[in-house]
C-alpha cells in the first residue's frame, strides 16, 4: 500500500510541476499576477508530495518490502539498517528520485529565500525549475518508476553491492547531487535574464550565491568519492580520471569558473554574455554526467541502467536542455553589448584568462571521456583514453590558472600597473621557486612534475600569506580584532579557498612523487620492514560480519620497536551475492597513511599482502575541505542578507570586497 | 595606446594561447589513446609492437599460475578463437576469476607473450567487460563465416 502512495505522489508531483512550469512562463510573459503568483505555492507543494514519496520509498527499504521491485534487487534483510537507508539511492531509480528531491529542495529554498527578486523575475526561475522537475519526474515514470511490484514478492533480497556499503557512500550521492542539481538554480536565473532581456548587474548578484551553495556542495561531494575510491577500491589511489569521475570534474570546472565570472558581472558589469554562457554550460554538463552515468554508456559502479530507453530519455532531455537555452542565448545575447570596459593589465585580466583556461580544462576532460564513446558508437573501434592524458593536459594548463589566481587579488578592477604588482609579488615568487627546488633536492626528488607542483604550492601559500598581512596592515593602529572583523565574510572565503588549493597542490604533489608501494606475501609470525615501519602478521581469523563472512588479518605497525598502531584489512564475501571485497586498514596521520591491503589467499594459506606509505594525502581532503568552506564564507556573506532585506539598487555592495 | 590597439593585444594573445592550448590537447591526446584488440587480432599481427594496448576475452581455465613471490602470475586470455598468454606482476581485483571475462592493458613482449601493467577490475559479479563481450562476439563471428 504505502509504495502506491508513494507513486500516487509521485504522479501529483508532476502534475503540480507542470503547473510551475508553465502558469508562471505564461504569467511572466503576460505580465499576469494571479498567474505568477502560482509558482510558489506549486513548487512548496511538489516539494512535500516528491519528499513524501521518497519518505515511502525509504519505509520500503526499511522494513525490507521484498514485494517492491528495487528493494528486492538492491537490499536483504540482513542488510545494516544505515545501508538499508543508503540502498534508497545505491540504485537508478532510487538516485533519480534524489535527484529530483534536490531539486525540489533547492527549488523550495529559492522560494523562501529570493523574495527580495521582482516577482516577474522570480517567477520565471521557478518557472524553469518546474520545466526540468517535469523532465525528471516524467523520465522516472515513464522509465524507471522505483516503486515497481515484483509479483510475488521475493523471499530474500539480492543485497545492496558490496563496494556502496560504507559510511562514505552514505554522504556522497547526496553532496553530489546537491551540487549537479544546485547548478540547475544558476541556470534557471541566466535563463530567467535572458527572456526578461534584464542583464544588468541585479541577476548576477541574486544568482552568485545560489551558485557558489552549489559549488561548495560539488566540491565536497567530490572529495567524499575520491576519499571512498581511495580506502575502498583497495589500491591506494584517490583519482583514476575514469569516466564518472570526469562527469563530475566537468562541471566543477565549469561552475568554478563561474562563480568567478560572475563576480566580475556583478561588481564590474563585464563579461555579462560570458556568464549566462558558463551557467548554461555548467548545468549542461550536470545534465551530461546525470546522463553518462546513468545512462550506462559507461561501465562502472555507478551505472545502474542497462535500458536503453533510459539512455535516450536522458540524452532528449539534454538535448532539449542545451538546444533550447543556446538558441535562446542566440536570439538574445546580442543584445548585451557594453559593460564595464578594463585595460589590459587589470584585475578583469586575470580572471578572464583563468575562466578561458578552466574552459578549456573542461572541453579537454570532455574530449578525453567523450570521444573514445562516440567512435564506439560509431563501430571506429575501441580505444580508451587513461589517466596519462589527463595528467598530460591538465598540468600545463592548470599552471597558469594557478599562477594567475594569486595575481588576481593583488590587481585593482579595471587597470593597474605592471610594475607596482610586480614589484609586490617578487619576493613570493622568487621565494617559492627557491622552496619548490628546494623541496624536491631534499625529497632527492628532482622532477620536473614535483618541482612545479612545490614550485605552485609555495607561491599559492606565500603570496596568501602576503595577501592576508597587507590587508590586515591597511587600518594599522585599529585593533588586531577589529581589523580582522572588517574584512568582510566574502574575502576571507576568497582568501580560505584559495589558500586551500596551495594546500591541495602540497598533497596531490607528494603524494604523486614519494608515495611507496610493496608486495609481498605473509604469513603468521612474518614480518616485514617497509618505508620506515615493520609490518608483523599475527594472523587471519575468520569472522562473521552481518552480512559478510570476513577472513581478518592482523598486523601490527611499529616503527623503530614503538608500537603505531594494529591494522585489521579484511578480505570479505557478501553472502546474498557471493561478491569478494576488499576492506584496507588505515593508520590515517597528519604526513602520511599507512595502508595496507589484503590481496588473494595463495593455495599454500599464505596472504599476498599489499603495503603503502601515502605521503601528505590527508592534505589532498584538507585542500578539498579548505575550498568548500571557504565557498560557505563566501556565500554567507552579509550583504546578500543586507540586499534581500533592502533589495539595495545596484552599486550599493561594491565596497564590500 | 589606444583603447582600440589594447583590445587587439587582449584578443591576438588570447587566441594564441588559444591555439597552443588546443595544439597541446589534440598531441596529448593522440599520444596517449590506448586501442583495443582482440586476441585474433593480436595473432593476425594487428596490433602494435612496443606500444600499449588493451586485450580483453575470457580468462582461460585452469591456466592461471603463480610465481613464488605470490603476486607474480600467468594466465592466457582467450576470444575462444585464440589465446594469447599474459604475465601480470601486482594484486588481481577481487573479480578476477578463471572463466571469467577480463580486459588488460600493457604491451606485447617479443616472446608473443602479453605484459599486463594493469588488470581492470570489475565491479559486479555477472558482468562482462564491454571489450571482452566484444572479442568473443567477433571470434564468434569469424568462425560462423568459416564454416560457411
Amino acid at each position: 500500500m504505502i509504495p502506491e502512495l508513494g507513486h500516487f505522489a509521485l504522479v501529483l508531483a508532476l502534475v503540480l510541476a507542470l503547473i510551475q512550469a508553465v502558469l508562471p512562463l505564461v504569467g511572466a510573459s503576460r505580465n499576469n499576477q494571479s498567474m505568477m503568483a502560482v509558482a510558489r505555492p506549486a513548487a512548496q507543494g511538489q516539494f512535500v508530495f516528491v519528499t513524501f514519496a521518497f519518505a515511502c520509498l525509504t519505509w520500503a527499504f526499511i522494513n525490507s518490502d521484498f514485494s517492491v521491485q528495487l528493494v528486492a534487487v538492491n537490499s536483504n534483510s540482513d542488510t545494516p539498517l544505515m545501508y538499508k537507508i543508503t540502498g534508497v539511492w545505491g540504485n537508478h531509480e532510487g538516485s533519480l528520485l534524489l535527484w529530483a528531491m534536490s531539486l525540489s529542495l533547492w527549488t523550495v529554498a529559492v522560494t523562501v529565500f529570493s523574495r527580495h527578486v521582482p516577482q516577474v523575475f522570480l517567477a520565471r526561475v521557478l518557472g524553469v525549475l518546474g520545466c526540468i522537475s517535469v523532465g525528471f519526474i516524467a523520465f522516472m515514470l515513464v522509465t524507471s518508476n522505483p516503486f515497481d511490484r515484483l509479483l510475488p514478492g521475493a523471499a530474500e533480497g539480492r543485497d545492496l553491492n558490496p563496494l556502496l556499503q560504507d559510511p562514505g557512500m552514505i554522504i556522497h550521492p547526496p553532496l553530489l547531487y546537491m551540487g549537479y542539481v544546485g547548478f540547475s538554480v544558476a541556470f534557471a536565473f541566466a535563463i530567467s535574464a535572458l527572456l526578461s532581456g534584464r542583464m544588468d548587474a541585479a541577476w548576477a548578484r541574486w544568482s552568485r550565491p545560489w551558485t557558489i551553495a552549489a559549488w561548495v556542495f560539488l566540491t565536497a561531494g567530490i572529495m567524499v568519492g575520491s576519499a571512498w575510491a581511495y580506502y575502498e577500491l583497495g589500491w591506494g589511489g584517490w583519482w583514476f580520471w575514469d569516466p564518472v569521475e570526469n562527469a563530475s570534474f566537468m562541471p566543477w570546472l565549469l561552475g568554478t569558473a563561474l562563480i568567478h565570472s560572475l563576480a566580475v558581472t556583478e561588481k564590474r558589469g563585464a563579461f555579462r554574455s560570458w556568464t549566462v554562457l558558463l551557467a548554461i554550460g555548467a548545468f549542461s554538463l550536470s545534465l551530461l554526467g546525470t546522463f553518462l552515468v546513468r545512462s550506462g554508456v559507461i561501465t562502472s559502479v555507478h551505472a545502474f541502467a542497462t535500458d536503453p530507453a533510459r539512455g535516450m530519455f536522458i540524452l532528449a532531455l539534454l538535448v532539449l536542455v542545451i538546444g533550447v537555452s543556446l538558441l535562446l542565448y542566440a536570439w538574445r545575447a546580442p543584445r548585451l553589448t557594453g559593460g564595464g570596459s578594463f585595460g589590459l593589465v587589470s584585475r578583469e585580466t586575470t580572471l578572464l584568462g583563468n575562466n578561458v583556461l578552466l574552459a578549456v580544462v573542461s572541453a579537454s576532460v570532455l574530449l578525453g571521456t567523450l570521444y573514445p564513446l562516440f567512435l564506439d558508437a560509431l563501430n571506429l573501434g575501441k580505444i580508451s583514453v587513461g589517466p596519462p592524458y589527463f595528467q598530460a593536459v591538465f598540468v600545463p594548463l592548470m599552471t597558469p590558472v594557478v599562477v594567475l589566481m594569486m595575481f588576481g587579488p593583488y590587481l585593482r578592477w579595471k587597470s593597474d600597473k605592471v610594475g607596482t604588482v610586480v614589484r609586490r609579488l617578487a619576493p613570493a615568487g622568487i621565494a617559492s621557486i627557491a622552496i619548490g627546488f628546494g623541496t624536491a633536492f631534499a625529497l632527492d626528488h628532482l622532477t620536473w612534475r614535483t618541482v612545479l607542483g612545490l614550485c605552485l604550492a609555495a607561491w599559492v601559500v606565500l603570496a596568501s600569506l602576503q595577501l592576508l598581512g597587507g590587508r590586515l596592515r591597511e587600518r594599522a593602529g585599529a585593533s588586531m580584532s577589529s581589523r580582522l572583523s572588517a574584512i568582510p565574510a566574502a574575502w576571507w572565503g576568497m582568501w580560505t579557498a584559495h589558500f586551500g588549493v596551495g594546500i591541495f597542490i602540497i598533497g596531490v604533489t607528494l603524494v604523486g612523487s614519494i608515495d611507496a608501494n610493496l608486495d609481498l606475501r605473509m604469513k603468521a609470525g612474518d614480518q616485514a620492514e617497509f618505508a620506515g615501519y615493520s609490518f608483523s602478521f599475527k594472523g587471519v581469523e575468520r569472522i562473521a560480519g552481518p552480512n559478510y563472512d570476513a577472513s581478518r588479518a592482523t598486523i601490527d605497525l611499529s616503527r623503530d620497536g614503538k608500537p603505531v598502531a594494529v591494522l585489521e584489512p579484511e578480505k570479505r564475501v557478501y553472502r546474498a551475492m557471493g561478491m569478494p571485497m576488499t576492506e584496507a586498514a588505515l593508520d590515517i596521520g597528519p604526513f602520511r597513511d599507512v595502508y595496507v591491503s589484503l590481496g588473494e589467499q595463495l593455495p599454500e594459506g599464505d596472504w599476498v599482502v599489499s603495503l603503502h606509505r601515502k605521503p601528505f594525502i590527508s592534505w589532498i581532503w584538507a585542500g578539498c575541505i579548505l575550498m568548500a568552506l571557504g565557498g560557505i564564507l563566501a556565500a554567507a556573506d552579509r550583504r546578500y542578507r543586507r540586499l534581500a532585506e533592502r533589495s539595495a539598487p545596484a552599486g550599493a555592495a561594491q565596497h564590500a570586497v | 595606446m589606444k583603447p582600440r590597439s589594447k583590445r587587439m593585444m587582449l584578443v591576438g594573445g588570447g587566441v594564441v594561447l588559444l591555439v597552443a592550448a588546443v595544439a597541446l590537447v589534440l598531441s596529448a591526446f593522440q599520444q596517449n589513446m590506448v586501442f583495443f584488440h582482440t586476441p585474433s587480432d593480436v595473432m593476425e599481427g594487428k596490433a602494435p609492437r612496443g606500444k600499449t594496448f588493451r586485450i580483453g576475452g575470457l580468462v582461460e581455465s585452469g591456466s592461471l599460475q603463480r610465481e613464488a613471490d605470490g603476486f607474480t602470475v600467468r594466465f592466457a586470455i582467450t576470444d575462444t578463437a585464440q589465446t594469447i598468454p599474459v604475465s601480470y606482476k601486482g594484486t588481481l581485483p577481487d573479480l578476477f576469476k578463471e572463466g571469467k571475462g577480463a580486459v588488460v592493458q600493457g604491451s606485447l613482449g617479443p616472446d608473443g607473450q602479453f605484459r599486463a601493467t594493469e588488470v581492470l577490475a570489475k565491479h559486479d559479479e555477472n558482468y562482462m567487460p564491454p571489450e571482452a563481450a566484444h572479442a568473443l562476439e567477433q571470434a564468434q563471428k569469424t568462425a560462423d563465416t568459416v564454416s560457411q
